[in-house]
């Protein structure tokens, strides 16, 4: 017993660079912070409360992340016992995620585009009784003002676990990263105001395939284990270089622990949640999941393939090419058949989480720059699109169907033009984001020797050009229809997000040097 | 002033003009009137940019160049040959007669002039753009964006099946577009290896153009290829023309037809055969085919259309079939032919399309069957459809036989038995615009669109008991139709007699073409 005391007393702790993880560290004491306020701050003063200190949070992070850049560059350095690794590429993403996250914040915080917010203000209601009516139209006195403040420390936690999952250099940290980015995304999948039923069964659908990924990438983790007898991703590489191990241990791993990152990215054949999800949760958490999650997901998938497994990409690589494929065509061809705006941009996800894939198998400085150029502009348009979807409303709330849409142009004629500028930069027309982003990784994965798959995904994003004009046709083309929904004027939140979406859409699209620049800026810590 | 300015200019004022004119939505007129201001002064700078080009003078010349994306080896690179000059040239005339005809143009309900002029103004500033870019990435993305204003302008302004037309049209360019991405992708990667870092700019890559493998060079031909054959466009890609034709707003429709397409041939004589010269000789027989086939099938279809703005389409494919034709021939004689046929192609369907659209918009119908004797009620309208009808069939003394006669006088020495078969489309075009005038023009006033439908059923299918109530509403033309059309039949008999000035412009340019595609002329032809 005594022995054992001693024991423990040797264990030195890690030596941890402060300065580097700042920003992780500061989004997570704003998490612990916003929990604190969920919990003392009275309720008619949370909201606010909130708000300030989740703009603080990431001003404060993205303050620290330009302080490090500014003092000591994009020099890769590993910390904390070698499991976060902060380089080039990771500070790319963090700077993505936390200005990404300063649009979702905006579209969450809105109270007045859905009076209230557009979360519950009593999960625990049961759909379709008259409380639940009663709070989804507002008709509770308190209702009109609150809502759920839980979402804010709950998507606080979820960016910091997104942060870790892009900076993770050993995979059991990457496990944790994962679970902390997920929970909370189960549970503001679930808080949506309107169409309760919808949104819970998004939740349960989400959490249950999330948690079956989750097992995957552990049993993957475990086999890799075995493998190399580390889980940090250098080891495992030095491991699979020239050694008589047996090769089942390590393409099993990396087989299961691909799977679990390709279902967060939402890449085909694992994206069956998708859809459900991005219909069912509110629109603002949509854009959350959407925008961050996918930035999150491609980031560690590029960590993984790039550190762990560049030696042995030749065995692995036609495999991802079949995903890759699968994921355009199944994204393409069926989001030409949705008839609902949510699950429409929920398919384009889809297929273009199959072009980041191109991007992101290439392995080469131009595909990790591609990717992650591809990442950020995605991003950008997406959330701006959902936030437009969240302005167009009828009773009900939210006027999702498509036929809904008809004639819009001629009803407000700037909600129109922003949403077919958005449509046409998802389609990847020049002059938008959308374009270089293809362009950048494309161009990658063709210098890299995959020229057919090239065609496919250009093929591929001629189909998916077709759902984005039906949109634009319904919009520009088409008689509105009597009864149709109106749009509303959107708070100042609202439009400070779709604002920066767009302005961020075109501007990658007309001058993207700077941010091409950045996103090459060096390479992955080892 | 930098001649790279001009052009600069050129790609800029339309759209300040776009801009301002779109505010103006609430006073159509001020709105049309600002419209046409800004197309005439783009009209002076293409005067300007004409006079500042030296034939025989450098390659490229006006040019202007600053950097643009450095990691992807773009450059904003503006500069005209000979050939880009013209057609751009041939966009400064047309526009502002574009919109004198649709001045009074009957816009779908709930859509405004300031609306139409704005797109119009778009799709000059792209199209403007599109000739004048020297930077292989530049020109896809002026490629591109072009497709937005003109999908706009069919699906908002058009006809009744304008939803359908203008999905169309925007999925085959776009697919089109796409397969050339990845050949223009290709293109970068292929100069990054020959020259160590990879590079868009034009006069670079025509200066390794010979040094790539022939296989190389016919994968990137190819989806260059499949991009401007969809375009121009050849047989069998030709089917979304007739679809989006009809139903284009007149105004689009000429410019459709007249200079889009044009990017098509235009693209195969700057990239397509400069930058992959072994390919170019490899597969010319291919694109012969296509050409020779696209000028015989779409004459009979023509011959057999009853929509008139369909009719103009299919004639425009057969064209176009003799243009490819001039192209691919590899004589500086037939280039210059069908560079010149380009330019002659945009005035004489232009004028054609715009008089149908003149007919149309008085008889309410654009089927050839609702017409008849249009002549003895409106013969000013007549004479000026029989003009382009004539300019149509390359009557000696138009514009269009002098570049007909060049392409098929400079093609027979090399491809002889493709030059005969062609020529046999003459016969053809003579048919189809001849027929097509004696049944609108000619004999007594008869057809529902011309004596009124109005007066009850029965009276379109007996045309001699209609034909002594003759509407009083077919009116011949009108001071502002006229002044729209004199142009283009000045140019159509100026062109016919005096094309020199032209030619001079255009031939340095086509030799030099003919030169980077590894040929020297047949024997016995010297530059003209």
């Amino acid at each position: 017993m005594l022995g054992f005391l001693t024991q423990v007393q040797h264990v030195t702790a890690p030596a941890v660079d402060y300065g580097a993880i700042a920003p992780i560290l500061i989004v997570f004491s704003g998490a612990c912070i916003s929990v604190l306020v969920e919990a003392f701050v009275a309720r008619p003063a949370r909201w606010s409360a909130q708000v300030a200190l989740t703009v603080l949070t990431l001003a404060a992070a993205g303050a620290a992340l330009g302080m490090h850049l500014y003092t000591r560059g994009a020099t890769p350095l590993v910390t904390l016992a070698g499991t976060i690794a902060v380089d080039g590429p990771g500070l790319f993403l963090w700077g993505t995620l936390l200005a990404l996250s300063v649009g979702a914040m905006l579209l969450i915080a809105d109270r007045t585009v859905e009076p209230g917010g557009a979360f519950t203000p009593d999960a625990a209601v049961r759909p379709g009784t008259t409380a639940d009516r009663a709070q989804a139209v507002g008709t509770i006195a308190h209702t009109e003002t609150t809502m759920q403040t839980e979402v804010f420390p709950l998507f606080l936690f979820s960016l910091g676990g997104m942060m870790v999952f892009t900076a993770a250099n050993d995979l059991l940290t990457m496990f944790i990263a994962l679970e902390v980015l997920s929970l909370p995304l189960y549970l503001m999948a679930g808080m949506a105001r309107r169409r309760r039923l919808l949104s819970q069964e998004a939740a349960v659908k989400y959490f249950l395939l999330g948690a079956f990924s989750s097992a995957f990438f552990l049993y993957g983790v475990a086999l890799l284990y075995g493998y190399a007898g580390s889980v940090q991703l250098s080891r495992i590489a030095e491991a699979s270089a020239g050694t008589d191990r047996p090769d089942t241990l390590l393409f099993g791993g990396l087989a299961l622990l691909i799977i679990g990152l390709l279902f967060k990215g939402s890449v085909g054949p694992f994206h069956t949640w998708t859809p459900d999800v991005y219909q069912g949760a509110a629109t603002p958490v949509t854009a959350f999941m959407a925008a961050c999650t996918k930035v999150a997901a491609f980031g560690a998938i590029l960590r993984v393939l790039t550190v762990g497994f560049e030696g042995t990409r030749w065995e692995w690589r036609g495999l991802l090419w079949g995903v890759a494929i699968v994921s355009m065509v199944i994204g393409a061809v069926l989001g030409l058949t949705q008839t609902d705006i949510k699950r429409m941009i929920a398919y384009s996800s889809i297929a273009h989480a199959g072009f980041l894939l191109v991007g992101a198998i290439a392995l080469t400085t131009q595909g990790l720059s591609g990717t992650m150029f591809y990442l950020l502009a995605y991003g950008f348009t997406t959330l701006a699109a959902f936030g437009v979807v969240t302005l167009v409303r009828d009773a009900d709330g939210e006027a999702t169907h498509l036929s809904q849409w008809a004639g819009l142009a001629k009803r407000s004629p700037l909600t129109a033009a922003v949403f077919a500028f958005l449509l046409f930069a998802l389609a990847g027309i020049p002059l938008t984001s959308g374009f270089t982003g293809k362009f950048a990784v494309f161009s990658a994965a063709l210098a890299d020797g995959m020229a057919p798959l090239v065609v496919v995904a250009l093929v591929a994003s001629a189909v998916a050009a077709f759902f984005y004009l039906r949109v634009v046709v319904l919009m520009y083309f088409s008689e509105p229809a009597a009864d149709g929904p109106t749009v509303s004027v959107p708070g100042t939140f609202t439009t400070a997000a779709i604002t920066l979406g767009v302005v961020v859409t075109l501007l990658l699209g007309v001058v993207p040097t700077f941010a091409l620049d950045w996103a090459g800026l060096g390479g992955f810590a080892s | 002033m930098n001649g790279g300015a001009v052009l600069l200019a050129m790609i800029l004022l339309p759209l300040i003009g776009a801009a301002v004119v779109a505010l103006m939505r609430s006073s159509p007129v001020a709105a049309k009137a600002t419209g046409l201001g800004f197309a005439l002064v783009e009209l002076v700078l293409a005067a300007a940019a004409w006079s500042g080009y030296q034939p025989g003078g450098g390659r490229l010349q006006l040019t202007l160049s600053v950097p643009w994306i450095p990691a992807f080896g773009t450059r904003f690179a503006l500069g005209v040959d000979g050939i880009a000059l013209v057609m751009i040239a041939l966009i400064g005339v047309l526009v502002p007669i574009v919109m004198g005809s649709s001045w009074a143009e009957k816009l779908p309900e709930g859509r405004t002039p300031a609306g139409f002029y704005a797109q119009i103004l778009v799709l000059e500033s792209m199209l403007v753009g599109v000739f004048a870019a020297t930077d292989v990435f530049l020109f896809y993305l002026f490629f591109e964006v072009m497709l937005v204003p003109m999908y706009f302008l069919i699906g908002r302004f058009g006809g009744p099946r304008r939803q359908y037309a203008a999905v169309k049209f925007f999925l085959y360019s776009l697919l089109g577009g796409l397969v050339m991405l990845a050949s223009v992708i290709g293109l970068f990667v292929v100069s990054g290896q020959r020259l160590g870092h990879g590079t868009f700019d034009w006069a670079a890559l025509e200066r390794i153009a010979s040094t790539i493998p022939t296989s190389t060079q016919i994968w990137l031909f190819l989806g260059f290829f499949v991009a401007f054959a969809i375009k121009a466009p050849l047989v069998p890609f030709h089917t979304w023309l007739p679809d989006a034709g009809a139903e284009a707003p007149v105004g689009a429709g000429v410019l459709l037809v007249g200079v889009m397409d044009k990017v098509g041939i235009y693209g195969f004589l700057r990239y397509c055969l400069p930058l992959f010269p072994a390919a170019s000789r490899t597969l010319a027989p291919l694109v012969l085919v296509l050409a020779v086939a696209g000028i015989l099938y779409a004459a009979l279809l023509a011959v057999g259309q009853s929509d008139m703005k369909r009719f103009v389409a299919y004639t425009s494919v057969s064209h176009f079939g003799f243009i490819a034709l001039g192209v691919f021939a590899f004589s500086t004689q037939a280039q210059a032919g069908a560079v010149l046929y380009m330019v002659n192609h945009g005035i004489s369907t232009g004028m054609l399309f715009i008089v149908i659209g003149m007919l149309i918009g008085r008889g309410g119908s654009r089927l050839i069957s609702d017409y008849g004797g249009v002549a003895a009620l409106a013969p000013v309208l007549a004479g000026m459809t029989l003009l382009a009808g004539l300019s149509a069939l390359s009557l000696p003394g138009t514009n269009s036989f002098v570049s007909e006669f060049l392409v098929l006088i400079g093609s027979f020495p090399r491809q002889p038995v493709f030059t005969v078969i062609a020529t046999t489309g003459m016969i053809l075009a003579a048919l189809y615009v001849l027929w097509f005038y004696q049944r609108v023009m000619q004999g007594p006033a008869r057809g529902a669109a011309v004596v009124g439908a109005l007066d009850g059923p029965g009276a379109a299918t007996a045309p001699e008991a209609g034909a002594h109530r003759k509407r009083i509403d077919f009116p011949d033309l009108s001071i502002r139709e006229i002044v729209v059309l004199v142009p283009l039949a000045a140019l159509i008999l100026l062109l016919g007699f005096f094309p020199q000035p032209v030619l001079n412009v255009i031939t340095p340019s086509v030799g030099a073409t003919v030169t980077e595609v590894g040929l020297s002329d047949p024997v016995g032809q010297g530059g003209s």
